[in-house]
């Protein structure tokens, strides 16, 4: 299929599951689907790097806080222009300003995906096992920042009021239901470029490095311009699924932001589901999200985060080639009797 | 401007007390990681686990942390086995050690501390010992007991392990396998024993070290991960799995840590084992010294 036409089919899926989520009118449908697709974004952006070039990144949470910072600093910024800006900044963006979540989502993109960029640089011309412990003590040291930097709320944390509803040109609909539509579309993009990498020269590019890097170098794949485009992607794409989130929580804090959960949950999804193609990551974080939203509401929130830890160990140890694998696997199985 | 002389020797001694103590959580990692090549990042929570576990022995017994840590000794170097058994069966042996051995590790971070969560909750624990409370002045110069009996206790085990890897049979056998396993089986011995014996003794330093961490400062089951990146900074700077290169590493980011929490602010010290770490890996990946 056309990268096009799959993004129009994804885009039409996503429409009919916004249809019927409205139909059925709850409004905890939208809260937990939201999550949900927070997730797919995260895990397909994870995946990018993770199950295409295999370099595991364990900052996931630190690429996500940093989108949800930077919405809470514009956010800050736009509340209030005249008192930290200089005056012909803040008169000249007066109109602009509050700015609209997209444009939020915009910036978050782009700093997360330059601060990927920089930490790429610095360690992935090493082993890929000092990527992975460089990415692990960058969450710590954006934490520190963030504990220490007053304007954003430091270690207290900073509240953000959710506006009621928001008009879409002609019609008005709940604020959540807004959320949700971003979150929606910004999965349907994320899958779409998941999918147009993976066949494209830069998708065999990357597998090429997953499989023998070294080799790789040797036949002239440019491997290290080629792990800072997946680097900066993934970073940019994580950014992007952070920064609807604190209208979504309305207090952020950096302990729960930078909290394992989120890097626990990047990886386990993509292992869990599959790492070589776009639907692994997908089919992970709809099964292991919607089985976390079931447990966090009937049992208990530690206790679901246990079973994701106990999942990923498992399907690392029994199932290494995910969900799809098995799916794979069987059916060979039963084409030769 | 003249800085106190007596506030920077203050701050120097801290911090080689402070680096005496990192050695104890190090030197698991430069046996796992900078001899065998196991990416073992669970080990931080190994060490909450031997906090807990000495907290446990204390409150119940009224046992000495530290004695309660070597009681310990034995179930962490099982323990150890165990896991290196599976990540042998599972990772090493099929050759995909890499990616999923990683999260293989990271998995077993992330159940040790929800775990301790479910189990103790996240408030902050401490021990009681005689030496916790006093300290010892030399001039000017402050020496708690709280910091100085981990810093030696922590130096002797290093000694001790330098002993045992560079005198004793085993030991010269885990040096080796971390040369040329291939060479040691054809010597008619079995490298996989001898990793596992090697990765069980590095899990055996955690209860040491945990017992250390409890002694210092109270413990919740998340500070764990605050010592990723200082144990990976000390063990790369060190050069990878030479034990005295740690104990200089961990002396050296102990001071470097301490001047900053002094000069700077306390909340500012976990940034500077990362700049370390980047520093190094950016400049001199074969660390001081390396080979």
């Amino acid at each position: 299929m056309r990268s096009w036409l799959f993004f129009f089919v994804a885009l039409a899926v996503g429409a009919l599951i916004f249809a019927i989520a409205l139909l059925i009118r709850s409004d905890y449908l939208f809260f937990a689907g939201y999550v949900v697709l927070q997730f797919v974004v995260l895990a397909t952006a994870w995946n990018i790097l993770g199950g295409y070039c295999g370099y595991v990144n364990f900052g996931s949470a630190a690429f996500f806080a940093i989108g949800v910072y930077t919405s809470v600093a514009l956010a800050k910024l736009g509340a209030n222009p005249g008192r930290y800006l200089p005056e012909f900044l803040a008169t000249g963006l007066k109109p602009l300003l509050p700015l609209p979540i997209l444009a939020m989502q915009f910036f978050a993109g782009l700093i997360a995906g330059l601060i990927g960029l920089g930490m790429g640089y610095l360690t992935l011309r090493l082993r890929g096992v000092f990527f992975a412990i460089a990415t692990l003590a960058m969450a710590v040291v954006l934490q520190t920042l963030i504990i220490n930097w007053d304007f954003v709320g430091g270690a207290r944390g900073a509240y953000i009021v959710r506006p009621a509803s928001i008009a879409l040109g002609p019609i008005s609909i709940g604020y959540i239901e807004y959320l949700f539509l971003i979150m929606l579309v910004l999965a349907v993009v994320a899958l779409t470029v998941a999918r147009l990498i993976e066949r494209s020269r830069l998708g065999y590019g990357f597998a090429t490095i997953r499989d023998d890097e070294l080799a790789a170098e040797a036949c002239g794949v440019p491997t290290l311009r080629l792990k800072l485009i997946a680097t900066t992607i993934s970073g940019a794409f994580m950014g992007m699924a952070g920064a609807p989130f604190p209208y979504y929580i309305g207090y952020v804090e950096p302990a729960a932001t930078f909290g394992l959960p989120y890097a626990v949950n990047s990886i386990a999804m993509p292992m869990i589901g599959g790492t070589t193609s776009w639907p692994g990551p997908l089919l992970g974080a709809v099964l292991l999200g919607s089985l976390q939203q079931i447990a966090t509401v009937t049992i208990s929130s530690a206790v679901n985060l246990l079973i994701v830890g106990v999942l990923l160990v498992g399907f690392v140890v029994i199932a290494p080639k995910g969900i799809l694998g098995l799916i794979e696997d069987w059916r060979h199985a039963r084409g030769k009797p | 401007m003249g800085l106190p002389i007596e506030l920077i020797i203050n701050a120097a001694v801290a911090g080689l007390l402070l680096g005496g103590f990192y050695a104890a959580v190090t030197i698991g990692i430069s046996i796992s990681f900078g001899m065998l090549d196991v990416v073992n990042i669970a080990h931080p929570a190994f060490i909450i686990l031997g906090s807990y576990l000495a907290y446990l022995l204390n409150l119940t017994f009224g046992l000495d942390p530290i004695l309660a840590a070597l009681v310990m000794l034995p179930a962490f170097y099982a323990l150890g086995q165990v896991v290196y058994q599976v990540y042998y069966l599972s990772f090493e042996r099929r050759g995909q050690d890499a990616l999923r051995g990683l999260a293989f590790f990271f998995g077993l971070l992330f159940i040790t501390e929800v775990m301790l969560i479910l189990l103790f909750g996240v408030d902050y624990r401490y021990v009681e010992a005689s030496y916790i409370g006093p300290t010892w002045r030399l001039g000017f110069v402050d020496l708690p007991l709280r910091m100085l009996v981990p810093c030696v206790v922590s130096l002797l085990l290093v000694a001790a392990l330098q002993l045992l890897l560079t005198r004793s049979f085993v030991g010269r056998a885990i040096m080796a396998v971390a040369q040329d396993p291939l060479a040691l089986q054809l010597m008619a011995a079995n490298p996989i024993r001898i990793k596992r014996m090697a990765f069980a003794l590095s899990v055996a330093t955690t209860s040491l070290a945990g017992a250390f961490l409890i002694i210092i400062q109270p413990v919740e089951p998340s500070v764990g991960r605050e010592y990723i990146g200082r144990v990976f900074a000390i063990c790369v700077l060190g050069g990878m799995g030479s034990l005295p290169g740690t104990v200089i590493a961990s002396m050296l980011l102990g001071v470097v840590e301490s001047f900053t929490a002094t000069f700077y602010g306390p909340s500012w010290a976990p940034a500077v084992a990362f700049g370390f770490l980047l520093l190094t890996l950016a400049v001199r990946p074969a660390g001081i010294l390396g080979r």
